[in-house]
């Protein structure tokens, strides 16, 4: 796989390396979320299914999940959220990661979609 | 309304100065370290404020001067049925009668007070089309806990442990599935169709052997009644469901349309909304639920019945047990009571009448104003959308904020969640025409101030003691305590 960034519907962000990837959310979501201030992160060795919940974002407006596009086992979350979750909206693509995931074997990436994709996607919605 | 800062109470102290007198000590004095353990007692001297009384009485008052209240305007906040609470109900609940029980009294003593508890639970059985209430959860949310207690306990009973899923809509209230979680049920989300109603044609294939329930709100929570109703009960039960009716905007169908009619097995009402108890802060509130007469036996206890002309308290065969001290928040109930009393059906009926036809004039005034996006007959509020202002660099929030600096509180914006940028707007029945008025007459301004200078709206408030507040830093890094 290549580390080109691809984007989910529920406009996560996901950059696979190998058989890890690493999962965000896209600016176009922390700019519609509004100031996230508290985030919600799992732990270190959880499990996810794809499109599950594994995270949630609380901001001034709301709390929304963060959805898995992929299933397998968390390796790593951001913990500087913890204390700084203005790193979401700041650096949403880079210092505001949010977990990795390592890809169970054989599972497969969902239908994710290129930058190119996401911005006619964005136009649609 | 005061425009400027008020002090804390703790930056007002003078060291030494006295706001009481306490009389000599009558007993020995004995050092507190031989009463309680050291290790229990705090070294620190807590710092409490040193003010006279009449500092004390100077300082809340000024607070209370930059309240604001439902008693001082307007109150728009969708969702929560900010109507007037009548004063006699604060008359009647200071009669001594009432005011003066205590929970411990032998029955006997309080049949007035039990008969009131009977009558107001056979009322809102009335009113709901069900059969059985109980008065005992302390509020809208515990009202949902306790009514999906019911559900829960009805299926384990019948021997049916493998339904763990509730459905609920996309644009329920977020004590919906906060309540499922801790019952420990899983939510099941429906979306919502072009109509902003259920997607009847998804919650087919939603349903099946897992499903406990639908939790739904009817009118829903854009303001919409949800016409499919009877055949959504249908699937529900066919699957072998129950229904959870959400009263939280029961004040648009009173004498109307009754939720056991639509096929609701379970309902809650919010007494602090509907039935005109105080609420928010002026609680506390009351969220009785009502249920079918095959549920009665599980509801929460103590219910009160009645036995050959007396009126005694009784826990329901198969309760799910106590959820609250004593008998819940009394003296709501008796507001409650006065409320249902003094309407009458008829009065009730043109409540939810009048609530109904104040929310479609304002929907109509401000169509052209703002985005409506389900531009249909609403119930008792409605809901608009800000995108149109968002050209201009302007949000909903900003637009919630500049009403602040013309008097009013804002709406409740942002809710509901399938909604972007969400303006919901409940005008209550207890309005006159000439406040509708003057709020139409605001929000016109506002949306013709987003477009000729934004900077007015993304400024706002400036007419409040505090600017505007730095919200996220607020909530990312909260100050909690005070201290030198």
């Amino acid at each position: 796989m290549s580390e080109k960034i691809l984007f989910t519907k529920e406009h996560e962000w996901v950059v696979a390396k190998g058989n890890i990837v690493r999962i965000g959310i896209s600016d176009y979501a922390q700019n519609e979320l509004g100031d996230v201030v508290f985030v919600d992160l799992p732990a270190v060795g959880d499990r996810v299914e794809e499109g599950e919940g594994f995270a949630a974002l609380e901001s001034v407006k709301a709390v929304s999940d963060v959805y898995a596009p992929v299933s397998g086992e968390i390796i790593a979350v951001n913990e500087e959220l913890e204390d700084s979750p203005e790193l979401v909206n700041e650096s949403p693509l880079d210092k505001g990661w949010i977990v990795e995931i390592e890809i169970d074997g054989g599972a497969q990436l969902g239908d994710l979609m290129n930058e190119e994709e996401y911005k006619a996607f964005l136009k649609e919605a | 309304m005061i425009n400027k800062t008020i002090p804390l109470i703790f930056e007002r102290s003078t060291p030494g100065r006295l706001g009481y007198q306490l009389p000599n000590l009558d007993v020995p004095e004995i050092p507190v370290s031989e009463l309680i353990p050291e290790e229990y007692l705090r070294v620190e001297e807590p710092e409490l404020p040193e003010v006279s009384e009449l500092e004390v009485v100077r300082h809340y008052t000024q607070l209370s001067r930059i309240n604001y209240a439902v008693d001082v305007g307007f109150y728009p906040l969708g969702s929560c049925t900010m109507k007037y609470n009548p004063r006699v109900h604060e008359d009647l609940a200071a009669l001594p009668g009432f005011a003066n029980i205590h929970p411990y009294q032998p029955e006997s003593s309080v049949q007035g007070a039990l008969e009131l508890m009977y009558n107001l639970g056979k009322h809102l059985a009335t009113i709901s089309g069900l059969e059985a209430t109980t008065l005992q959860p302390a509020a809208g949310a515990h009202g949902e806990l306790a009514g999906l207690m019911v559900i829960k306990a009805y299926h384990t009973h019948r021997g049916d442990g493998q339904r763990t899923e509730i459905i609920i809509p996309d644009s329920a209230h977020g004590t919906n599935p906060a309540s499922c979680a801790m019952v420990g049920y899983n939510v099941v989300e429906v979306p919502s169709n072009e109509r902003g109603a259920v997607d009847v044609e998804v919650l087919k294939g939603l349903v099946g052997p897992k499903t406990a329930g639908l939790m739904l709100t009817n009118p829903n929570t854009l303001g919409l009644f949800d016409e499919n109703i009877a055949d959504i009960a249908e699937i529900v039960h066919d699957a072998g469901g129950l229904l959870y009716y959400d009263g939280a905007n029961a004040n648009a169908i009173l004498g109307i349309v009754r939720p056991g009619d639509m096929g609701f097995d379970v309902v809650h009402y919010n007494l602090h909304k509907t039935f005109s108890t105080p609420h928010g802060g002026g609680g506390p509130g009351a969220g009785p639920i009502v249920v079918s007469e095959e549920l009665a036996q599980f509801l929460p206890g103590p219910v009160v019945h009645k036995d050959a002309g007396c009126y005694c308290f009784s826990m329901p065969e198969h309760s799910v047990g106590r959820i609250c001290s004593f008998y819940g928040n009394f003296l709501v109930y008796l507001k409650a009571y006065a409320y249902i009393l003094s309407h009458g059906s008829d009065g009730l009926r043109a409540v939810s009448e009048t609530a109904v036809l104040h929310a479609n004039y304002m929907m109509r005034s401000l169509q052209e104003y703002y985005h409506l996006p389900y531009d249909r007959i609403c119930m008792h509020e409605f809901v608009l959308s800000g995108k149109w202002q968002r050209e201009y660099g302007v949000r909903t929030l900003d637009i919630a904020k500049r009403l602040l600096d013309y008097g009013y509180h804002a709406p409740t914006v942002y809710f509901p969640l399938n909604v972007e940028e969400a303006i919901m707007i409940e005008p209550t029945e207890t309005e006159p025409k000439s406040t509708m008025d003057e709020f139409i007459e605001v929000m016109r301004k506002i949306a013709k101030e987003a477009k000729d200078n934004p900077e007015l709206l993304t400024s706002a408030p400036q007419n409040t003691p505090l600017k505007r507040l730095d919200e996220a830093t607020a909530a990312r890094k909260p100050i909690l305590r005070w201290s030198k």
